[in-house]
């Protein structure tokens, strides 16, 4: 039997738009995955000791401060180092297209953005 | 009244016949936040409506009207665009750029690290320099965004919240360095800590110390800055977060009556700072009930001052508001689409009686404002000013028996979720619950949900759109050599200071952070000595803590 999905959703960095984190949370929670949201101003060394301690399929990131080349590039690289690269990366936020297609090269499985239905995050969060 | 009980029966004579003789069209009939909306209304609609108690003139209480006795007919609003980006050198050319075309009044986007106390090389910061606003570490940071521009004669606002007293010292200090006194100072910083911890999320202190720090700017400026408007309570983060305007209305009056209860607690006369208290509203795209919204903001804190507060001064019981257009409303598909929507949003402030206005670039949901959809932004309010008339009197909507129910509705609606907050045991205790935080939640998924099945149509988002669409606007591009001519910068400030004066200035606002003096002339003093933001937070941090949220989804 699949094992039930278990996603971890973060805010890195120092942005506190949340709105974005908590509907996506609640859209996977509803749609029966485990979801761990870890909440505001999360460091990427937080986020990726709570994936592997969480033992997560796919950790969320939210980021509209226009810090995601720099967060998304570093939880990458720390996931990594720590002996999980088989944790996917996903995220959302304010992000342009050239970056989305950057970061989506250097490891980042998929990037939505705003206006994204949730049933199309659900969807492919199953898939993975 | 005998008229308008004839009314409703006629009324529902008509709704069960001529109405019902042509179908609807099966959409739901409900404002942007899920109110249901009528056919038709009419006199007895508003039945309660007493023109003189309710209404009343311009000027006059309970200024539903209007603030001012001549509204737009004496000046038009503040065109008061937000902007900042990079380093403070590149948006003071930003600031020219605007003034140059007609900008009437400034306001300081801060990027996250200043938003959240923090310097340029904290570790926290790395990759967020000038990211979604202008780095600012120091007095030295903020002379260079204000060069050229004489502090005595524009009004800036300053969006910054937990460290609004730092920001608002390095806008003083610049100031005096221009020649300019204090009393000549104009302004509002955002200053508003209640909305952070139910809406934004960019605190620093806990609750209690953080309304200290702001009853000491309010006693502070009541007697050096006059001009000065000490606090912005704000509902814009707050609708942003995804609350129904009548909880954008409710929990904004709420965090107002905290701070006046705040400041009187603190041994202040109401009246000595109530008149610098201003407001910041959100406005969606539901046309009707945003201007209903401002109306009833107005009548319920001019009520709820005058009666609960006991104010006795005109200016006290005045709310004079600034308006931003919804960046939630906006889209990344079909971009251009948003020039409409601020058109509309842009235009229901004017309708409900803004002083100053801010409306969105189309670009804001990809990146930050591109110079082009910066200009066409501003634009759009002088078409409105100068070409459509909107402005030619005052509240025109007024006696429209659908802008009255609708008023009088968000009113009632406003005063329900006082009594709530009121059961929780108040706003600071409601935070500490949750409450607002989960109201918030809600109402966000539920429009979430609301789009997804179609309810709410969103034009190119779920309606109206193609496959093969590609954004096509020129973005702006933040350089990445800005992180590190910043930190050149700090470098400088803090090789040329005198670490004397700094150490000397440090522990005067340490000692007054562990008493009860206020901190203010011991924050300028730190500023004068060159001390920077993260320096002078950590100070109060020592003293004061951090706040920590529970997450709740």
């Amino acid at each position: 039997m699949k094992r039930t999905k278990r996603v971890l959703i973060a805010k890195p960095g120092l942005d506190g738009h949340d709105r974005g984190a908590k509907v996506v949370a609640r859209a996977l929670r509803d749609a029966g995955m485990e979801v761990i949201y870890l909440g505001l101003h999360q460091t990427a060394d937080q986020i990726v000791r709570a994936a592997i301690d969480e033992d997560v399929d796919v950790v969320g990131l939210s980021i509209l401060s226009g810090a995601h080349m720099t967060l998304f590039p570093r939880v990458l690289e720390l996931m990594k180092e720590c002996g999980a690269p088989d944790i996917k990366l996903i995220g959302g936020g304010i992000i342009p297209e050239d970056d989305i297609a950057e970061l989506e090269r250097a490891g980042v499985t998929k990037l939505f953005t705003p206006g994204t239905p949730t049933s199309d995050i659900v969807a492919f969060v199953e898939a993975l | 009244m005998a008229d308008d009980l004839e009314f409703q029966d006629e009324k529902r004579r008509w709704l069960e016949g001529t109405y019902s003789s042509s179908p609807e069209d099966g959409r739901p009939f409900v404002t942007v936040s899920s109110e249901p909306i009528e056919p038709l209304y009419g006199p007895g609609d508003v039945e309660d409506l007493d023109y003189a108690r309710d209404l009343g003139f311009p000027g006059e209480y309970p200024y539903t009207r209007g603030i001012r006795s001549n509204m737009y007919r004496g000046r038009f609003w503040t065109m008061r665009q937000f902007s900042g980006f990079g380093t403070a050198n590149e948006t003071n050319r930003r600031y020219h750029f605007l003034l140059e075309r007609g900008q009437t009044g400034l306001s300081v986007a801060f990027d996250m690290p200043t938003i959240m106390g923090r310097d340029s090389d904290d570790p926290m910061s790395e990759g967020e320099v000038g990211r979604c606003g202008v780095a600012i570490d120091s007095v030295v940071d903020m002379q260079a965004l204000f060069d050229g521009i004489p502090l005595g004669d524009i009004t800036t606002s300053m969006t910054t919240n937990a460290p609004a007293s730092i920001l608002l010292s390095f806008y003083l200090v610049a100031g005096e360095r221009q020649g300019v006194p204090f009393e000549a100072i104009g302004g509002t910083i955002q200053n508003d800590i209640l909305k952070e911890y139910i809406a934004q999320k960019s605190w620093i202190f806990p609750p209690r110390p953080s309304l200290r720090i702001i009853t000491d700017v309010m006693k502070f400026c009541a007697a050096e800055v006059p001009r000065w408007n000490t606090i912005s309570i704000s509902g814009y983060h707050i609708r942003e977060a995804g609350s129904t305007a009548a909880q954008e209305l409710a929990f904004t009056l709420a965090d107002g009556m905290a701070y006046v209860e705040a400041g009187i607690e603190a041994g202040m006369d109401v009246d000595e700072f109530a008149p610098r208290l201003s407001f910041f509203f959100n406005s969606h795209v539901d046309f009707f009930e945003e201007i209903a919204k401002y109306r009833a903001a107005r009548r319920v804190w001019a009520r709820v001052m005058k009666e609960r507060f006991g104010a006795t001064k005109e200016d006290s019981l005045l709310l004079r508001f600034h308006t931003q257009t919804a960046g939630c409303s906006l889209t990344a598909q079909q971009p251009e689409n948003n020039i409409v929507r601020t058109a509309y949003e842009g235009l229901a402030a004017v309708l409900g009686g803004t002083q100053s206005l801010h409306t969105n670039s189309m670009d804001e949901v990809l990146a930050l404002p591109s110079e082009k959809a910066a200009e066409i932004a501003l634009r759009t309010q002088q078409v409105m000013a100068y070409e459509t008339g909107v402005a030619n009197t005052i509240d025109p909507l007024a006696g429209s028996y659908f802008v009255e129910h609708l008023t009088d509705r968000l009113e009632s609606q406003a005063l329900a979720y006082f009594d709530e907050i009121e059961a929780e045991g108040g706003v600071l205790e409601a935070i500490e619950r949750g409450y607002f935080q989960r109201r918030i939640a809600d109402a966000a998924y539920r429009y979430q949900m609301e789009i997804e099945k179609g309810e709410r149509v969103i034009v190119g988002v779920n309606r109206f759109s193609h496959r093969d669409e590609r954004q096509d606007i020129e973005l702006l591009k933040i350089d990445p050599e800005v992180e590190n001519e910043q930190l050149e910068g700090l470098r400088r400030v803090r090789g040329e200071r005198s670490e004397e004066a700094v150490a000397e200035a440090r522990g005067e606002l340490h000692r007054r952070a562990e008493g009860t003096d206020n901190l203010m002339p011991a924050i300028l003093d730190c500023v004068r000595a060159h001390m920077t933001l993260g320096e002078i937070v950590g100070v109060m941090k020592a003293v004061f803590g951090e706040y920590r949220e529970v997450p709740v989804y």
